[in-house]
């Protein structure tokens, strides 16, 4: 497991408080902004998903969709991809950092060259949502060569079998989908999810190798952030951030937006354990 | 696996074994698997214990073959088209007439198996993808049949294609919903209905319209399908006393490619041929030959072959029909191209058109676009060989839905964009 991630989630472990976790798609709206606008919300975040367009992005919704059509439109390559992640590396060393995306992408470059140039850009992680532990042999050991973790989603409708096969063949930590739908869709009842991550966290607190839980998929607002928690290892934000891209009318203005929105998410989610800014 | 065949003349014809079945993880070869979000996967394991209890009870065949034999039509019949083989002058040509089944197309098979599943597993709604309609028609007949609530995805570009398709789905009360994003065609329409499932799967069932998608769909879709390759191998028996030299059927995801294939894959002497769309010529760029021109990558659920850039981002596709417009194909038939087992061919927009004219005008049969792929490729083969042998042409569907396209083709029509 990355040392950066270990660390990062014992240090918020004893601030009494759960990791914020960012994302935004590399090169939305253009490689350029998008620089800017990664490195805005590196400041802000605990862990930063750099998202890899993708031309169907199965699993997203309207906004995330919106955002890789605007990369891909405006010619973001993977190449882009790994010099944005390096951008950010390189003024943040202590952020983890997961490359999030689809199968075809690190497929068609070879899984050994994608794992080889994700690590050398400094990425610590590697979550591809629709590869899931059955077919993790097509990626599992250039992964592992190269020292990244391999985020696994577990999801309401993952039965105990299911989440042991997570946590035995994942690392670096869960991301709980906390519904069943897309990206940005609304967030469900939050008793259930705190329900279901607490069986999740015994789970992988009996196997060889414990995860920290993060949860994702629906966190919109400060108050569904701190909600998530008071529970979670970690919170995931990410249409609500990319969303300031579509309406936003200039760079400026959007980098300003996402900082700020970033700033009262941060606020939120350590005030929910009475942590200390 | 097998089941006690329910006892009629009927059901009789089909054998309910399983062959070439996949690994466990639904692989064939090194193609095919569960690349889904983690959401789906238990669904997905669901249907595949349901598939495997229902394959193995002699009263979901029942069922279904009874539907199959009363509802669809089938055995739909194998005709010896004589006047298109002396036009051609090679080969008898025989045309496997899944244009004659209920709805159209050879769609209605696969979508009164999986109609019984979902029944079968209590899900109270269905959805389905569709290109030309035809899927979606047979999903939104079986779904009114059995009383259920239908949602169908399809691209606002194949709508415009497909108008009469449209308004049949309505008529029959399923609700088309219209896919604006990406190429607004099939591949969209996918994922469209991948993004809904994801949210309703606890009571819905995701009837998938061909042979591709995550396991256990590749399995499932074709050995639905397999009567008519069963069928038109004891049909061909019986009328001429031998097997074909060569079976022939259109590709877009491969659904009525492994319904007649299939059956014969095991006649070593029987060439397999699997005809893809080649657009405007496959050197322009502007086509839908996944296995000719496309890689290995992984969407909507399978390894398999893709057109695609050098980046992985998925193309789009251009053909004439709207049903195989889609930049994939089945896994199983990428796994049988390698083999060695399938031999490629390809139909351009116009042959095809060319093809779907001559059927009509020497003998009477209006054959949809997707199928005028088959009968284009089937014949210029049918012309290298000896009047003696024998091949035998996937008729998967009838050209009515296709009439706006040709007459405007042809300049009969003012091109209403």
């Amino acid at each position: 497991m990355s040392k950066r991630l270990t660390d990062l989630f014992a240090r918020c472990k004893a601030d009494n408080r759960a990791a914020l976790v960012g994302y935004l798609t590399a090169g939305d709206p253009d490689v350029a902004s998008s620089r800017e606008l990664l490195l805005a919300l590196a400041d802000k975040t605990d862990i930063l998903e750099i998202g890899m367009p993708f031309s169907d992005p199965m699993a997203d919704g309207p906004v995330i969709q919106a955002a890789s059509e605007r990369a891909l439109a405006a010619g973001a390559h993977i190449r882009d991809v790994f010099a944005l992640t390096k951008s950010v590396r390189d003024t943040h060393p202590d952020l983890g950092i997961v490359l999030m995306g689809y199968a075809n992408v690190p497929f068609a470059m070879g899984f050994d060259r994608f794992a080889e140039q994700a690590a050398a850009a400094g990425a610590d992680a590697v979550l591809i949502v629709d590869i899931p532990p059955e077919e993790g042999h097509i990626c599992d050991a250039a992964l592992k060569a190269h020292d990244l973790d391999r985020i696994l989603l577990l999801s309401p409708t993952s039965t105990d079998e299911r989440i042991r096969l997570a946590c035995d063949n994942g690392s670096g930590f869960i991301y709980y989908v906390s519904l069943t739908g897309i990206t940005g869709a609304e967030m469900g009842d939050v008793r259930l999810i705190q329900q279901k991550v607490a069986h999740i966290q015994a789970i992988s607190a009996a196997a060889d190798n414990p995860l920290p839980v993060c949860v994702g998929f629906g966190v919109k607002t400060p108050e569904q952030a701190a909600q998530v928690a008071q529970f979670a290892d970690g919170v995931v934000v990410g249409s609500h951030f990319v969303a300031r891209i579509a309406d936003g009318d200039g760079s400026d203005v959007v980098r300003d937006a996402i900082s700020a929105s970033a700033a009262d998410m941060r606020q939120a989610v350590q005030a929910a354990t009475g942590a200390s800014a | 696996m097998s089941a006690t065949p329910p006892e009629s003349d009927f059901a009789s014809m089909y054998d309910l074994n399983i062959t070439h079945a996949p690994d466990a993880g639904g692989h064939f070869g090194r193609f095919g698997g569960r690349f889904a979000a983690e959401t789906l996967m238990q669904p997905l394991k669901e249907i595949e214990t349901a598939f495997f209890e229902a394959w193995a009870d002699g009263s979901f065949h029942a069922e279904r073959l009874d539907l199959l034999e009363h509802y669809v039509g089938r055995a739909t019949p194998l005709y010896h088209a004589e006047r298109l083989s002396a036009e051609n002058g090679g080969a008898q040509i025989y045309l496997k007439r899944e244009d004659l089944t209920h709805t159209g197309a050879h769609k209605i098979n696969n979508t009164i198996g999986q109609g019984l599943l979902a029944r079968r597993m209590g899900k109270k709604r269905v959805i389905a993808e569709t290109g030309a309609g035809q899927h979606g028609v047979a999903t939104a007949t079986v779904a009114a049949m059995f009383g259920m609530d239908c949602d169908i995805y399809m691209g606002r570009e194949d709508m415009a294609r497909q108008m009469p398709n449209v308004l049949r789905m309505r008529l029959l009360g399923a609700n088309v919903i219209p896919v604006d994003a990406g190429t607004a065609t099939l591949k969209d329409a996918v994922n469209e209905a991948l993004r809904n499932w994801v949210a309703t799967c606890e009571d819905t069932f995701y009837i998938f319209g061909t042979a591709a998608g995550p396991h256990p769909y590749p399995l499932l879709v074709r050995q639905f399908h397999t009567v008519i390759g069963q069928e038109a191998r004891a049909q061909i028996l019986k009328q001429a006393g031998r097997l074909p030299d060569v079976a022939v059927a259109c590709v877009g995801g491969g659904s009525n490619a492994m319904g007649l294939l299939h059956p014969f894959r095991d006649d070593a002497a029987v060439k397999l041929v699997a005809v893809e769309a080649a657009g405007y010529g496959l050197k322009t760029g502007k086509h839908a030959a996944s296995l000719a021109a496309g890689k290995a990558g992984i969407l909507h659920g399978n390894l398999t072959y893709l057109l695609e850039d050098d980046e992985g981002q998925v193309q789009g596709t251009h053909s004439i029909s709207a049903g195989l417009d889609y930049p994939g194909v089945g896994p199983e038939l990428a796994f049988m191209l390698e083999e060695g087992r399938l031999q490629l061919d390809a139909a351009s927009d116009d042959e095809a058109m060319a093809a779907l004219q001559l059927l009509t005008r020497c003998e009477g049969i209006i054959p949809a676009l997707e199928s005028s792929h088959a009968l284009a490729a089937g014949a210029r083969i049918a012309r290298e060989m000896r009047p003696d042998q024998i091949v035998i042409i996937n008729l998967s569907g009838r050209g009515d839905k296709d009439m706006n396209t040709v007459f405007r083709q042809l300049g009969w029509l003012e091109d209403a964009s």
